[in-house]
């Protein structure tokens, strides 16, 4: 029979209690159980960065945490960046800079920017460019990313 | 994709957490995770049981006194990058640079990465240049370990199945000594293709008195190179005694495989060690 528990974890300020097999990622915990499908899974493996989320305000690889240990945390998922179709800083600027084509990488990179520029706010481009080396995205070329980081980095400065 | 069917293991002690070990079959430990979840996710390791280690009490943390470090094993690599004590040992910050990514380094521990002891990877050469000692808790009671005889082969540590390293302890190199981390890798936070760690600390007169060298990625486990390392004892840091102990860590007998030759380790050993020295020659008698 499958080993299973049951989990509270509080997500983008809501908690949700559910009884999970033991070998259910974080990943799929947030878009089969709880139907957030905005964090993508790419490689399922660690290498691609897409199912980055936030955990206690820390940036990590969802597919690469159990469910079972998220119990008592607290997540942030890409649907809690933006307050209903007012989008953060960071996305507007991603809007501006055309720092997104396709989308599938998207979620993971603003989550990794959205810590990274919390502890850096005044980063230069090569510190924008070492914060998204865990983050794959094959539309962009990166350009834009950088240049969408770097433009909300202006901007939370001078607000 | 998902793991295999496992029975999962919460311990909130060391002696519940050893217990376990002892008493369950084909059992693994889980720290950090980034190395042994994609192992589990694609199904390389199918454990009936999972024993993490992530609300054991005491095993993260560190303290330093009088130069003498201690890290917990459960430390993640995040907080050693900004731990201020690890802070006066200035070798870890430069080395987890190259340790995966901010994301991974979040969840990662140094016990981890230790025991899974990839050739490859960055920390289980600082370790060995600095040469740590690895506290190790068993049921049958503690023990200390040499890092220098934790590797005994590919991907495998002197450690048993009924057995969790609970620290890392190392004793600061003085002030003003010089250190330097060199790493090739394809990407920026991949595996090393070669890795050197150096530590070097100089007499007042400029002569070299203690010498570290360690790599990753160019053998089966990591290596210390103690040839290269006697050739700059009693020497001036001068171009031509750093390139004689880059050449001779050189002739290591390194690995090929399908990222690279043996030859092209071999020749990147010779390059990396050379610029490493320099940069720790470079560093010599500046205060952190």
């Amino acid at each position: 029979m499958a080993d299973t528990r049951r989990i509270a974890v509080t997500v983008n300020g809501n908690t949700y209690e559910r009884r999970v097999e033991t070998r259910l990622t974080l990943g799929d915990f947030l878009r089969h159980e709880l139907r957030l499908t905005g964090t993508h899974l790419g490689c399922e493996h660690g290498v691609c960065g897409a199912c980055t989320v936030l955990v206690d305000g820390r940036s990590t690889r969802s597919c690469l945490m159990l469910a079972v240990q998220a119990h008592e945390t607290a997540i942030t998922t890409v649907e809690g960046l933006g307050d209903g179709d007012a989008l953060t800083p960071l996305q507007e600027a991603f809007r501006e800079k055309h720092a997104l084509q396709c989308g599938f990488c998207t979620p993971g990179i603003l989550m990794t920017l959205t810590e990274f520029l919390n502890d850096n706010p005044q980063p230069s481009a090569a510190d924008v460019r070492d914060a998204i080396t865990g983050n794959l995205c094959r539309c962009t070329g990166y350009q834009g990313i950088v240049e969408a980081a770097l433009l909300a980095a202006e901007r939370g400065r001078r607000s | 994709m998902k793991p295999g069917p496992f029975i999962y293991h919460d311990p909130r002690s060391l002696p519940e957490a050893l217990t376990l070990l002892g008493e369950l079959d084909n059992v693994k430990v889980l720290a950090g995770g980034q190395s042994l979840m994609p192992m589990m996710n694609m199904r390389y390791a199918m454990p009936d049981h999972l024993v993490d280690l992530n609300l054991v009490e005491g095993l993260a943390g560190v303290t330093q006194e009088e130069g003498r470090l201690r890290i917990g094993s459960m430390t993640r690599q995040r907080d050693l990058e900004v731990s201020a004590d690890v802070a006066a040992f200035p070798l870890f910050r430069e080395a987890l640079r190259h340790v995966g990514h901010r994301q991974t380094r979040n969840r990662g521990t140094i016990g981890g990465s230790l025991c899974h002891l990839d050739p490859a990877a960055e920390l289980p050469a600082v370790c060995l240049a600095a040469g740590a000692d690895l506290h190790v808790a068993g049921t049958g009671g503690e023990r200390t370990v040499a890092m220098m005889d934790f590797p005994l082969g590919f991907m495998t540590p002197a450690i048993r199945p009924d057995e969790i390293v609970t620290s890392i302890n190392l004793v600061s190199w003085p002030q003003g000594h010089g250190f330097a981390f060199e790493e090739f890798a394809r990407r920026q936070g991949d595996f090393a293709i070669v890795g050197v760690a150096v530590l070097l600390a100089a007499d007042a007169a400029g002569a070299i008195v203690r010498a570290a060298i360690a790599l990753c990625g160019v053998a089966d486990r990591p290596r210390r190179c103690p040839t290269a390392e006697a050739l700059l004892i009693g020497e001036e840091a001068s171009p031509r005694a750093l390139a004689a102990a880059a050449a001779e860590a050189g002739k290591i007998d390194a690995a090929s495989d399908i990222h690279a030759s043996g030859a092209y380790r071999a020749h990147l050993t010779t390059v990396l060690t050379e610029r490493a020295l320099a940069r720790a020659v470079g560093r010599l008698g500046r205060t952190q």
